[in-house]
């Protein structure tokens, strides 16, 4: 889905008009959703409502995991975007049991302005400080992003290992690389924007990169797996800041090179909550724990396709830069921030 | 008899011990507990001022329109202390530039602190204020935050625990400690008063035992007044001998002068009074006699003379000295000493205590009656035994007549001065030795025994 070129709104209309066309039987969500899945039986007594911003067929099998202990009960799984989410907790204020975004920036502003209920358990205590923010949020997963190159593109050349080699090997062949490269559009995409508010304050040497992402005409994208798809098509040579898990999780990955820059990669967690007016917090509580065991128990999770092996962060403990959890998060939130911060992308990304 | 008791000495000291531990362990408390409400809030304070002061920094008239750059580093900081919520908003005299429209700025002026609850939740909010200076004048614009308390109040919630627990145990730690400072300092003057109680009636030796400081003055008192008694005692006893023989010499005197008297007068009635007259003359002798005998033997009981007595030759002599007296009454005396024994002791002492207990018996004995003193041992004890057929002792038993004065209830009509036994107990303890006083058990009459240990 490329739609870099038609404004916000439109696409915020054509989203409604699809929601709203696909799902008539949910009339009361205002909110957009994406997709929407109910796993066991429609009408059991007991119904755990989630609401989420990964796919149903990419967490399915982590439901699934959880059914197998608790057969009795039946999920109901809704996506949306982040910024979805957002609307949908903080506005409309829809019961749902357990929220799970990859926004953490979103999901603390959630937290902190006293829309998730806190939740204790064994599971919750056993976490480490990073991966926990109060008793509100909890961290399940580790997700770098990667650059993640068409093999073909690079054939004969050095793969890029940090940002410094990406932007050497643009300014070398512009020819080459022209329209070819992709990166997330942050107006739209909220992952996109944690990632790209937290490079940049991590290192100057983003805006550089973005600078000269622009100057080659970068397309822009709602979403990683969108991005690889084009990378392994061929479509791409470059995909910036594309969540490695998605990549790592694909079957074509003889097509494609997935780096983690050594100067640094940015470590996304993914976050679950228990919104305040969860109907059934207990179920709540314990399909978090189960999230949070499955997770954490071991090195390398199988019914989790999310989590990257913990053996991975080990191995390269400098390079990963994880994205706190904190109040810090709301900075970027803040109406005037985000609107200096995407007119300076604009500037460097839109240069035509 | 004891003096009534009033309040003691190891409740009161274990009682203001107690007191004062209470109090300290509550000004501990105290003193913790806004200690760490203090340091809890000031550091929180601190946080929220460099926060608001940094965010003020960054706020700019870009062509004509106010500019907020929020620095990443204000929340940062604010999220140092772990699990607080953050609320933050921005004021120029418009009204709202940016942050959440719920918060409003705290009333007054400079930077000031409150704390309140916002969303329903207890938190400390801070509004600081920056006047930008522009063309037209300065505009004031503030920055008010609000953070929760959570993390704080639990922390403060263990210091608070701690506090207590750390009172409660100085207060014990304190309670058993003035339970052993009480016990050491009643110590002393418990072994004062036991080694005061196990004394004999007669020990008014000084006290010489150590005792601590500040009893040496008690201790010194009683020594002293100890010291005084034995002197008064003395001289009460030199006294009395004094007296007795003061009234014992013209009573011999009177005694001839009434018996020539006798012999001249004829009419028998004046004759039979004459005769009563002597005879109170004798019970007025004998009495200062005794009184001799008792301040003799009470002095010396201090300082005995042992020697070896043969007790059948002592009885024998003993009793041919009263046989005189006896048959003036017509009384059979008699001795009956079938084994030799010897003991160790005052010879003048115990010859007058056998010689009280003699006169007693024919005192109280009726008329041609017959009093036998028997001499027996059976290795160990020696003793000496009177039995007389008079009145007995009276129901109760005999032990209240050894005190001095004291006479039974039944001996009205005979004349007497109730020391005889008292002279008979005090020579036989002396000697380590007891004396059993009753009645004899197959008929009328007493029977007195002496026991000393033989030789």
């Amino acid at each position: 889905m490329r739609h870099a070129l038609l404004p916000r709104p439109l696409i915020r209309a054509l989203l409604l008009l699809l929601a709203v066309l696909a799902l008539p039987a949910r009339p009361s969500a205002a909110f957009e959703i994406e997709g929407h899945a109910i796993f066991g039986d429609p009408d059991a007594v007991r119904m755990l409502r989630v609401l989420s911003v990964a796919d149903v067929d990419v967490f399915g099998p982590v439901i699934e995991a959880f059914r197998a202990g608790y057969p009795e009960v039946s999920v109901d799984y809704t996506v949306a975007s982040s910024a979805e989410i957002m609307t949908a907790i903080a506005e409309e204020r829809v019961p749902f049991d357990v929220v799970i975004s990859s926004a953490m920036d979103l999901q603390t502003k959630l937290a902190n302005d006293g829309f998730a209920r806190p939740h204790r358990s064994t599971a919750t205590l056993a976490l480490p400080d990073w991966a926990r923010w109060r008793d509100d949020l909890f961290a399940f997963t580790q997700e770098p992003a990667a650059i993640v190159l068409s093999r073909a593109a690079f054939a004969g050349r050095p793969l890029p290992e940090t940002r410094q080699a990406l932007i050497s090997a643009m300014r070398d062949a512009p020819e080459l690389f022209r329209d070819r490269v992709g990166t997330y559009d942050l107006r739209s995409s909220g992952l996109g924007y944690l990632f790209a508010t937290q490079d940049a304050r991590t290192s100057e040497v983003y805006w550089r990169l973005t600078e000269v992402m622009g100057a080659l005409g970068t397309r822009l994208y709602c979403c990683s797996s969108e991005m690889i798809d084009d990378v392994a098509s061929g479509d791409l040579a470059i995909a910036y800041n594309v969540l490695a898990s998605y990549a790592l999780s694909r079957a074509d990955l003889t097509k494609v090179a997935i780096v983690l820059p050594e100067d640094f990669s940015t470590v996304m967690l993914r976050t679950a909550l228990v919104p305040q007016n969860a109907p059934d917090p207990g179920l709540a509580g314990r399909f978090v724990d189960f999230l949070l065991t499955s997770s954490w128990s071991s090195a390398d999770v199988p019914q989790s396709p999310l989590s990257v092996s913990s053996a991975v962060f080990l191995t390269n403990r400098d390079r990963f830069r994880r994205i706190r959890l904190g109040p810090e998060l709301l900075v970027y939130l803040d109406e005037f921030k985000r609107r200096r911060f995407l007119q300076a992308w604009e500037d460097a990304i839109l240069q035509d | 008899m004891s003096a009534p008791a009033r309040g003691s000495i190891r409740r009161r000291l274990m009682l203001q011990l107690l007191g004062g531990a209470a109090v300290l362990a509550v000004v501990l408390f105290l003193i913790v507990q806004s200690l760490a409400r203090n340091l809890a809030q000031e550091s929180q304070d601190n946080i929220l001022a460099a926060a608001a002061s940094a965010m003020l920094d960054t706020v700019a008239m870009q062509e004509g329109e106010l500019q907020v750059d929020l620095p990443y580093a204000a929340f940062s900081m604010l999220s140092s202390l772990q699990g607080e919520r953050v609320f933050y908003a921005i004021h120029a005299p418009s009204g709202l530039v940016t942050g959440y429209d719920d918060l409003a700025p705290l009333a007054g002026a400079g930077t000031r602190f409150a704390t309140g609850v916002h969303r329903g939740e207890p938190m400390r909010m801070i509004t600081a204020t920056r006047r930008l200076a522009l063309e037209q004048g300065a505009l004031p614009v503030t920055v008010t935050l609000a953070q929760t308390r959570d993390g704080q109040s639990r922390i403060f919630e263990q210091i608070i625990a701690m506090a207590a627990t750390l009172g409660t145990g100085l207060f014990l730690c304190v309670a058993v400690l003035a339970g052993l400072a009480a016990r050491t300092s009643i110590g002393p003057i418990l072994r004062l008063t036991q080694s005061v109680d196990r004394r004999g009636p007669q020990d008014l030796r000084p006290v010489t035992a150590p005792v601590p400081a500040e009893m040496a003055p008690l201790v010194g008192a009683i020594n002293t007044f100890m010291d005084r008694l034995k002197v008064s005692l003395q001289r009460s006893e030199e006294f009395i001998a004094e007296a007795a023989h003061h009234v014992r010499t013209p009573l011999a005197t009177v005694r001839t002068q009434a018996e020539i008297t006798l012999r001249r007068v004829e009419k028998e009635e004046n004759r039979a009074s004459v005769r009563e007259m002597i005879r109170a003359i004798d019970e007025s002798s004998r009495a200062a006699g005794q009184l001799l005998d008792h301040a003799m033997v009470t002095f010396r009981t201090d300082h005995l003379e042992p020697e070896e007595i043969d007790l059948g030759q002592l009885a024998e002599e003993t009793v041919e000295r009263l046989r005189p007296m006896a048959e003036l009454r017509d009384i059979d005396l008699a001795v009956v000493a079938p084994v030799p024994a010897r003991i160790e002791g005052d010879r003048i002492l115990v010859q007058s205590a056998l010689r009280n207990v003699l006169d007693n018996a024919i005192k109280y004995s009726q008329p041609e009656s017959d009093v036998t003193l028997t001499l027996d041992h059976d290795g160990a004890m020696a003793r000496l035994q009177v039995r007389d057929r008079g009145i007995g002792f009276p129901e109760g038993g005999a032990a209240p007549l050894t005190g001095r004065f004291e006479r039974g209830t039944n001996v009205e009509g005979v004349v007497g001065s109730g020391l005889g036994l008292t002279i008979a107990e005090e020579v036989v303890r002396a000697h380590g030795g007891h004396l059993l006083a009753g009645n004899n058990e197959e008929g009328p009459g007493a029977c007195v025994t002496l026991c000393f240990p033989a030789l």
